[in-house]
């Protein structure tokens, strides 16, 4: 399979200049003169979007191993005289559990965090997350998001993905190919994972590369992972012994070469070659350009506090995302791992929201001040959520809580959402959804919205099927959250 | 045009085939099924439950069937049919508005007219009925089947052949189909000044000869099956599989008739008195992605695990997305849930743990997990034995002295005297033990397939779910294929094996013939090779097709004939070289009005560098090496107790093993493989995507492996004691990767390349003497000469000729 109608239609253009301009042109000079071009992918699938975009990037900060949102978003004071109650048959209504706590007992574990009514409209905080309160205004809180799977492995596919069987395309993946790029020295769709975190080393599950993937899309739209160490992208760094000067001397000859050889065979793959060849040699300046924070100012380095000076940290990732986001990268998604509290979560929660809690908050204001929030949704979310009832011991200030998939928080921020809410309601155990219900492919579906994209519109055909994000089962945007 | 479908080739194939529908008669299956099964049979098609209207497009006959109401053959005016596609109120049109289903275009809508008009004839499905061969007579003697074949449809379309490629592309060409190697000097040499009638056939056969072959071809059948070393999921340990990849590759070079191989794939453990082979190839049921203990429910595992079988099955053989009927009847082909859990049944009575097991004893360190057999020799054996009855005494002889202490009461000094000498048989039997286990761990082992002696029934999933079982079913295949025929009461693997391998089974043969071709030609005749139902593609050549599958047949299912008598083709030898405009035309070839030129596999890169660089460690078989990669990749990625977590790369000659024998981590497969378009493995897969990144141009421009061996080519060359001048050894070096002599143009392109380069490593040098460091820099030749000429090498090995298989 070769490639796209835009590389087909951009070969055309460039058969016409080169017929025009003779064959002799060095690459650099050749590059320079189809800046546009060069690039050689600017349209998506989508001949144009669906309705105005009210945000042109994510960021999507992916709490991996899912946070309990008793203890951060979802206050839930009527447990505290309910300690190590049975949580009533009622509210469980037999609902099927994981194999770490069948046939055990469900007694009920209050959060021991303390909350306080934060921002204008007092939405309710976990004292864990004090920075992220005093950006209250700019949050809406979604205390109603629910998933179909109970394990990490299929839950977190799912959230990335939109099913839970391998091998479907991603988020990025899919604004990739529907929307296209906005650069033309980077890819579409970055993915950073922490490469450090601080709420214990056990409380972690392995992430997969199908979490970027690009499933039936063709691959160039999957996310490029980039490295915590040695290159941010594989395979960036010029060899030992080779700089730029001679990297760019060589280049020339394989490009003449190579332009020689489609005048010979006429395969248009040539000139595609070509250009990416000219397109990783861009990548080689503007990549480590943008992985370069030596130039941040120190108040700006300060606003994502200290973990942001180290290579890998989730801040460090924030501050990147922003830069990203800056240099028209479409998707940048965050992996941050350690959240899977099974036990003693009230000594390895506050560690994890010490990773997250100032980096997240800075990079709202971040782009705030520079006006980029509004072009830019973020997202945080889990793969699910957390239970109210205990696993393993069971004190007031030492508890674990297992997988909950019924009912999960997260939250959204700029991107034409609407800041200062919380919006849903679950139940007084936090178990289930008992108003405005947000199944994972609800917020598909609204993330989409936000980008100017009917999630019903966007579709590639597999497997016999018009595939899309969300689905098959219905989805809606929710408008409520919306500005 | 439609927006989303925006694959040019794809577009440019369609036309191609609607501009044929218009040129000759119209035909159900080719012109009107793929429109009515993508826009109507989803609620007017196979699936009783979505049904609407209680009509069916699918079919003509019966209550609900199309000529009940909807189309009276022969008047598209009195059609309920054509009145609906056409009609302009919202609420009456077809496909509905609302529906995501694109509407008609007006050819489409043309070609439904022309067809109800001439009676609206329907066919059986293509696929579902036997392969025919083709009517050949008056075909003259001098050509070929396949030729004669594939002329037919270039006359159709107003095209004609190619001339034959020149010989140095075709030696290249052969060679890295067949091997997935490119052609040495030597072998270049050899056909060049081979003026006898059989040249040709000579290079065909010492190919097909060639260990190598069953590397290659072996290969492609790996993705079909999803082989890999690990689990896949949640921890994704290792996993032990390396014998299958074996046998397969041994099946293919010892020519093993294909449905004997199906057969040993789907039933090899339960023929009578199985060979060691024949239950290693029964692994196939083992190559599943598969949890480990402790977080899902074993029960939905188990489900989870028989279903990826069921779906291995209907990649490999069937060729239909059986995977679709898991859930609810498919909505476009004639299978029933019924249908899926029938077959569902066969593969549902493993006798073995659906998950694998903790980390306590040698199994886990193995990657192993029974049921397995020992694929030890009697040497290994006898040595494992012994290390065993000595791990035993030592063990018998803790026990004894455990027993002399207890019984040893009130006697200080012989009590001191006993637990000195515990202490010190404890310490020996440690040690015993590990010596055992450290040794049986190098053992090798073959997980295989084994049925429980009390079959386990099988019952119809409500939704799919595993814990909401429906009616119980029975083994049986889909009601739309031929009936299965079976000599007890309860049919068996080898009863299946058997209704796949039937002359008259319509799928089998074909969807493997179709793979072949694909290999061959970068595209299979099925461009859908993974899905011959309703919503997979027309054959572009159904008469070539159904040729190929019956011959295949014919000859034994003789897997080395088939391809003996593909590349012996004329349309195989085509050059590939063409104007533009017969590239926009048609740029896949699907035509076959030349040569296919495509852009070789993450495999074929990757080997060709280190085959033509004499880097190539060409030994084969044996478990997987880890040659090295980018850091830190396995460790961004695993548990902290993911077994193995961190990626410790192998050393010496391992590194330099074939690709196919590379360590495979489905949760993140090697980066220099995956680049290019490689699976993860976590899927069947039978058909790859072939991409062109910038990604791709960086690996080949960095990688640093890639760069050492055109380092180890350069130095080669300029040691060579009859080296020559520059002009020669360009020749050498170019001649080695590309099989093409370059031309004077491009020879001083090169030339100039090198003097620069020489002029920026004088002024550089100590950067030369990194781009040398660890090798010996030939006589007479200064670090800046190699580093130019390590340079140059590397230029071409990233030449789009190099990439490409010609």
């Amino acid at each position: 399979m070769h490639d796209f109608e835009q590389e087909t239609r951009w070969s055309q253009a460039r058969r016409q200049f080169l017929k025009t301009s003779g064959m002799g042109l060095g690459a650099a000079a050749l590059g320079a003169l189809l800046p546009q071009n060069s690039h050689a992918r600017t349209g998506g699938a989508l001949p144009a979007t669906h309705r105005k975009p009210r945000a042109k990037s994510v960021i999507f900060l992916f709490m991996a191993g899912a946070p309990s949102q008793i203890d951060l978003f979802d206050y839930k004071p009527g447990l505290e005289k309910r300690f190590r109650e049975p949580l009533p048959p009622s509210v469980s209504m037999g609902q099927r559990v994981t194999a770490m706590t069948r046939g055990k007992e469900q007694l009920v574990a209050p959060s021991m965090f303390r909350f306080q009514r934060q921002g204008e409209n007092g939405i309710w905080m976990s004292e864990l997350l004090p920075h992220l309160s005093k950006v209250a205004d700019d949050l809406c809180i979604v205390k109603t998001l629910n998933t179909n799977a109970i394990n990490h492995d299929p839950a977190k596919t799912f959230l990335c993905t939109g099913s839970e069987i391998p091998g479907r395309p991603s988020m990025g993946a899919w604004l990739s190919y529907g929307l296209g790029t906005m650069n033309r020295d980077l890819p579409e769709f970055v993915v950073l994972n922490s490469a450090y975190w601080t709420g214990g080393t056990r409380n972690v599950q392995g992430l997969y590369s199908r979490l970027w993937g690009s499933g039936p899309l063709p691959s160039r739209h999957q996310g490029v992972k980039f490295q915590t160490s040695g290159d941010p992208v594989l395979f960036l760094s010029n060899p030992d012994g080779v700089d730029r000067e001679v990297r760019r001397r060589m280049l020339d000859t394989v490009g003449t070469v190579n332009r020689k050889h489609f005048g010979e065979i006429g395969d248009p793959e040539i000139e595609t070659t070509i250009a990416q060849q000219e397109m990783a040699f861009r990548m080689q300046a503007s990549v480590p350009e943008l992985t370069d924070v030596e130039g941040e100012p120190e108040a700006i380095l300060d606003l994502y506090g200290p973990e942001v000076r180290k290579t890998g940290s989730f801040a460090r990732n924030c501050l990147l995302a922003r830069r990203m986001v800056e240099r028209g990268v479409r998707f940048v998604q965050l992996f941050h791992r350690g959240w899977d509290h099974h036990t003693i979560l009230p000594k390895q929660l506050p560690g994890q929201c010490f990773d997250i809690d100032q980096p997240s908050a800075a990079l709202i204001r971040d782009l705030k001040q520079r006006g980029l929030l509004e072009d830019t949704l973020i997202v945080f979310a889990g793969e699910f959520g957390r239970t109210a009832y205990c696993q393993g011991t069971l004190e007031r200030d030492n508890y674990g809580r297992d997988h909950h998939p019924r009912c999960f928080s997260g939250w959204l921020a700029g991107g034409g959402i609407r800041g200062g809410i919380d919006y849903g309601r679950t139940d007084d155990f936090s178990y289930n959804v008992v108003e405005n219900s947000v199944p994972v492919r609800d917020l598909h579906a609204t993330l989409l919205h936000q980008l100017g994209i009917d999630h019903e519109r966007l579709t590639f055909p597999f497997q016999g099927l018009d595939q899309r994000l969300t689905g098959v089962e219905p989805a809606r945007v929710v408008e409520d959250i919306l500005a | 045009m439609p927006s989303i479908r925006f694959f040019a080739p794809f577009l440019a194939a369609t036309c191609l085939l609607a501009g044929q529908a218009r040129a000759a008669d119209i035909q159900f299956n080719r012109d009107i099924r793929p429109l009515l099964s993508d826009r109507c049979f989803h609620c007017h098609g196979p699936d009783e439950h979505e049904r609407k209207a209680d009509l069916r497009l699918d079919r003509a006959e019966g209550p609900e069937g199309a000529y009940e109401a909807a189309i009276v053959p022969g008047s598209a005016e009195s059609s309920e049919v054509w009145a609906r596609i056409t009609s302009d109120d919202p609420d009456e049109v077809m496909p509905p508005p609302d529906g995501h289903k694109k509407p008609l275009t007006e050819s489409e809508k043309g070609l439904v007219k022309q067809w109800i008009e001439s009676g609206a004839p329907y066919e059986d499905f293509w696929a579902f009925v036997p392969p025919a061969k083709p009517d050949l007579s008056g075909k003259p003697d001098s050509v070929g089947a396949i030729d004669a074949l594939v002329r037919r449809r270039l006359e159709a379309e107003g095209l004609s052949p190619a001339e034959s490629a020149d010989r140095r592309t075709l030696i290249r060409r052969v060679t890295l189909d067949l091997t997935g190697l490119p052609p040495t000097r030597e072998e270049i040499a050899a056909f060049l000044a081979d003026d006898s009638e059989d040249a040709w056939a000579t290079v065909v056969d010492r190919l097909l000869d060639s260990p190598h072959f069953g590397e290659h071809v072996g290969r492609y059948w790996l993705d079909v099956v999803r082989f890999a070393d690990t689990n896949g999921i949640h921890h994704d340990h290792y996993r032990e599989l390396s014998p299958y990849r074996d046998w397969v590759i041994r099946a293919f070079n010892g020519n093993l008739p294909y449905d004997q191989f199906i057969r040993d794939n789907l039933a090899g453990d339960l023929l009578p008195k199985p060979t060691t082979d024949q239950l290693v190839a029964s692994g196939f049921h083992r190559l599943h992605l598969i949890i480990d203990r402790g977080t899902a429910l074993p029960e939905e595992s188990f489900t989870r695990n028989v279903l990826d079988r069921v779906e291995s099955v209907g990649t490999a053989f069937l060729g239909l997305t059986v995977q679709c009927a898991v859930c609810h009847d498919h909505k476009y082909d004639p299978i029933t849930m019924r249908d899926y859990y029938s077959l569902f049944a066969f593969f549902n009575n493993f006798d073995g743990e659906p998950e694998t097991g903790g980390r306590a004893g040698t199994d886990f360190r193995r990657g192993l997990q029974p049921p397995y057999i020992s694929l030890a020799d009697e040497k290994e054996e006898a040595r494992l034995a012994e290390l065993t009855r000595a791990a035993d005494a030592a063990d018998a002889e803790v026990a004894g002295l455990k027993k002399q202490l207890e019984a040893v009461q009130g006697d200080p000094e012989k009590r001191k005297s006993l637990t000195a000498s515990l202490k010190q048989a404890e310490q020996k039997a440690k040690a015993a033990r590990s010596a055992r286990d450290d040794y049986e761990v190098t053992l090798p082992a073959a997980m295989v397939m084994k049925e429980r002696a009390e079959p386990r029934p099988a019952h119809l999933l409500i939704r799919g779910a595993y814990d909401n079982p429906g009616e119980e079913v029975g083994r049986n295949t889909p009601a739309f294929l031929p009936p299965l025929e079976t000599k007890s009461d309860l049919p068996t693997r080898l009863d299946l094996a058997a209704w796949f391998t039937d002359p008259e089974h319509p799928l089998t043969a074909r969807v493997t013939v179709n793979r072949f071709w694909q290999q061959l030609f970068g595209v299979g005749l099925v461009r859908t090779s993974e899905d011959f139902g309703a919503q997979g593609e027309w054959p572009s050549h159904p008469e070539l097709l159904d040729y190929l599958a019956t011959r295949f047949i014919e000859t034994g299912w003789d897997v080395k004939a088939l391809f003996r008598e593909i590349v012996q083709s004329e349309t195989y030898r085509q050059s590939s070289i063409g104007s533009p405009d017969d590239y926009a035309r048609d740029p896949d070839n699907r035509m076959l009005s030349r040569g296919s030129r495509f852009r070789v596999d993450a495999e074929m890169i990757r080997d060709q560098v280190l085959a033509s660089s004499g880097l190539l460690n060409p030994e084969l078989y044996g478990k997987s090496v880890k040659p090295p990669q980018p850091e830190g990749l396995w460790k961004s990625v695993a548990l902290p107790s993911s077994y193995p977590r961190e990626f410790i790369p192998d050393e010496g000659d391992k590194i330099h093993r074939r690709s196919v024998y590379t360590f495979w981590k489905r949760g993140l497969p090697p980066p220099q493989m995956t680049i290019f378009n490689a699976p993860t493995r976590e899927a069947c897969t039978a058909r790859r995507e072939r991409t062109n990144t910038p990604l791709q141009a960086l690996v080949l421009l960095n990688e640093t492996e890639y760069l050492k061996a055109a380092r180890h080519l350069a130095q080669a060359q300029l040691s060579r004691a009859d080296a020559g001048d520059s002009v020669e050894i360009l020749q050498a070096i170019h001649e080695t990767i590309t099989a093409q002599l370059p031309d004077e143009e491009e020879s001083e392109a090169f030339l100039d390349l090198l003097a620069d380069l020489e002029t920026l490593y004088r002024e550089r040098p100590a950067e030369a003497a990194e781009l040398c460091a660890g090798v010996t820099v030939p006589a007479n030749r200064t670090p800046a000469e190699l580093a130019a000429w390590t340079l140059l090498t590397s230029a071409i090995y990233n030449l789009d000729v190099t990439r490409n298989r010609p």
